[in-house]
């Protein structure tokens, strides 16, 4: 069955989707709610997978939950807690309940999470996660044997454009690709010229590209995200803008700053859509769409 | 010279350890824990210095050439009387010298280090864990650097998104792994080496606890 995501992807329009996080706990209160407020403004949520390797309730079971209140979620799988087979079993559970978009990511270590001590698996990585994918498609598992039933995916991983140094990156990106990445949800982009040159080498590869744009919350946490987060480098003069922005409404100007960059995106056909990460402001998401002048 | 690297254990732990035991016996050894100054001659002295300040009995010391080595069963015969009269031995070599130990002699042994990787020594005092005998060597497709020690996650088809500046997600003082071998197969020209797509590994090359037997 091919999935209301892949049909966008394919559709040529510009495609949006938004992330939801499932909560540190049972209650599932907050996240019904941002689905709801989402899910008939992007054409897909991510479902993260405990982000940060900080333990939370499974992707899977968000994702479930956004399938049964009517959305469309990607199912980001890592490699960091399950080996081949519980990732094989996650993904044919995931089929059996129309779950058909899986985002494949290596994962972050678990160091830099809530449980330090823990086994960090890896037994595969984001391209062999992409190829079990479409083994599996083909009816095998990885061991080499037949299933009983079959499954059908869109599948995606992410990449940095601006990771320093880029060229071992964009080798791993092109075999992402090769391995059978459909899609392509970026890192944070915010210097869209540099964004723009990526754009020119990506633009050669059969793979749909939705350009990561974060919500900048205010000036310090920019420039948080300059000293700590890997290949996220928002512009000076950015950084500037969101320190100009009058007291109390540094929120607004970082909504307005993502709607133009979203709007130039598109106006400059770059790539064929975004991913919009409103980091823990998942109800943002419909300003930021709005600002865009996409509703 | 391949080494074992260890390091102490917490004081805290040992004592725990040693609770309830107040006759001990220590053994060094003069290789690798001496080399990294963890359970060398100085090593043991101080040990038993802090242990007979608790009020323990410290039966005796010594220092092993090679704890490692199937000849330390006969060392140990020379002091066998202060080793019978002691309720415990703890052992400041790594945990080879120390299993060695153990199948020796009928006596509760407690560790006093971790061994934390078998190590090459890259330099005075720096000692880096460059293989985990993973049993299925790449090597021959990475330039000669592995990726599954020297990556923090083990990764075989390039870096993670966590690479920063050519430093690891997890430290600013590792480099990561796969900038390493980039540069590295690009002088060497073969590059293509790392576009080609590596399997899933084989965990099980020798499954643990690995064993081989000579052919006759
Ligand atoms: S691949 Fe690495 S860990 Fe495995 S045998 Fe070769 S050097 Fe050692
Ligand atoms: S940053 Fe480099 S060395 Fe560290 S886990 Fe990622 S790929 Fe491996």
């Amino acid at each position: 069955m091919i999935s209301s995501f892949k049909k966008a992807l394919e559709s040529g329009k510009f495609v949006v989707t938004s992330e939801v996080a499932p909560p540190k706990g049972t209650n599932l209160e907050k996240m019904p709610h941002h689905i709801e407020l989402l899910k008939d403004k992007v054409d897909a949520m991510n479902v993260t997978d405990h982000q940060s390797s900080v333990m939370r309730f499974p992707s899977l079971g968000g994702a479930l939950l956004v399938k049964e209140m009517g959305g469309e979620p990607i199912l980001q799988m890592t490699c960091r807690d399950r080996n081949r087979l519980a990732l094989q079993a996650d993904l044919l559970f995931a089929a059996s309940r129309g779950i058909n978009n899986v985002l494949c990511l290596t994962g972050d270590s678990v160091v830099l999470g809530d449980h330090k001590e823990a086994k960090g698996v890896f037994d595969l990585d984001s391209c062999q996660l992409l190829a079990a994918i479409r083994r599996l498609e083909k009816g095998k598992d990885l061991g080499g044997n037949d299933l009983d039933g079959s499954v059908s995916f869109c599948a995606g991983a992410i990449v940095t454009p601006e990771a320093n140094p880029i060229e071992p990156q964009l080798i791993k990106f092109e075999k992402k690709i090769e391995a059978g990445a459909e899609f392509i949800q970026t890192q944070a982009v915010y210097d869209l010229d540099n964004f723009k040159k990526f754009m020119g080498y990506a633009k050669q590869f059969p793979v749909k590209i939705l350009a990561g744009i974060i919500l900048l919350t205010s000036a310090p946490m920019a420039r948080f995200m300059n000293k700590n987060v890997a290949g996220v480098n928002v512009p000076q003069e950015l950084i500037d803008e969101m320190a100009s922005a009058p007291k109390g409404r540094a929120l607004d100007k970082g909504i307005e700053i993502a709607g133009r960059m979203i709007k130039r995106v598109r106006d400059e056909k770059m790539c064929d859509g975004v991913h919009i990460m409103a980091i823990g402001r998942e109800e943002l998401v419909p300003d930021i769409i709005s600002a865009a002048g996409l509703i | 010279m391949i080494r074992s690297i260890t390091r102490q254990k917490p004081e805290e732990e040992i004592d725990r350890l040693l609770d309830g035991l107040g006759r001990v016996f220590i053994i060094g050894c003069g290789t690798c824990t001496t080399l990294t100054k963890t359970g060398g001659e100085p090593e043991v002295r101080a040990m038993k210095e802090r242990l007979s300040g608790q009020g323990r009995l410290v039966t005796g010391d010594m220092v092993l050439p090679v704890a490692c080595d199937n000849l330390t069963g006969e060392a140990l015969n020379e002091y066998g009387q202060q080793i019978d009269q002691a309720d415990a031995l703890l052992i400041m070599t790594c945990a080879f010298g120390v299993q060695t130990i153990a199948r020796q002699l009928e006596k509760m042994v407690v560790p006093a280090l971790d061994t934390l990787f078998i190590g090459k020594e890259n330099g005075i005092g720096r000692f880096d864990e460059i293989c985990t005998q993973c049993g299925t060597c790449i090597l021959g497709e990475t330039g000669g650097i592995c990726p599954v020690t020297s990556c923090h996650k083990g990764l075989v088809n390039g870096p993670c998104g966590g690479t920063n500046n050519g430093k690891c997600e997890i430290d600013p003082e590792k480099d990561c792994a796969w900038t390493l071998i980039y540069n590295r197969l690009k002088d060497l020209g073969r590059l293509d080496s790392m576009r080609t797509y590596q399997k899933p590994r084989n965990h099980q090359g020798e499954p643990s606890p690995g064993k081989f037997i000579l052919s006759a």
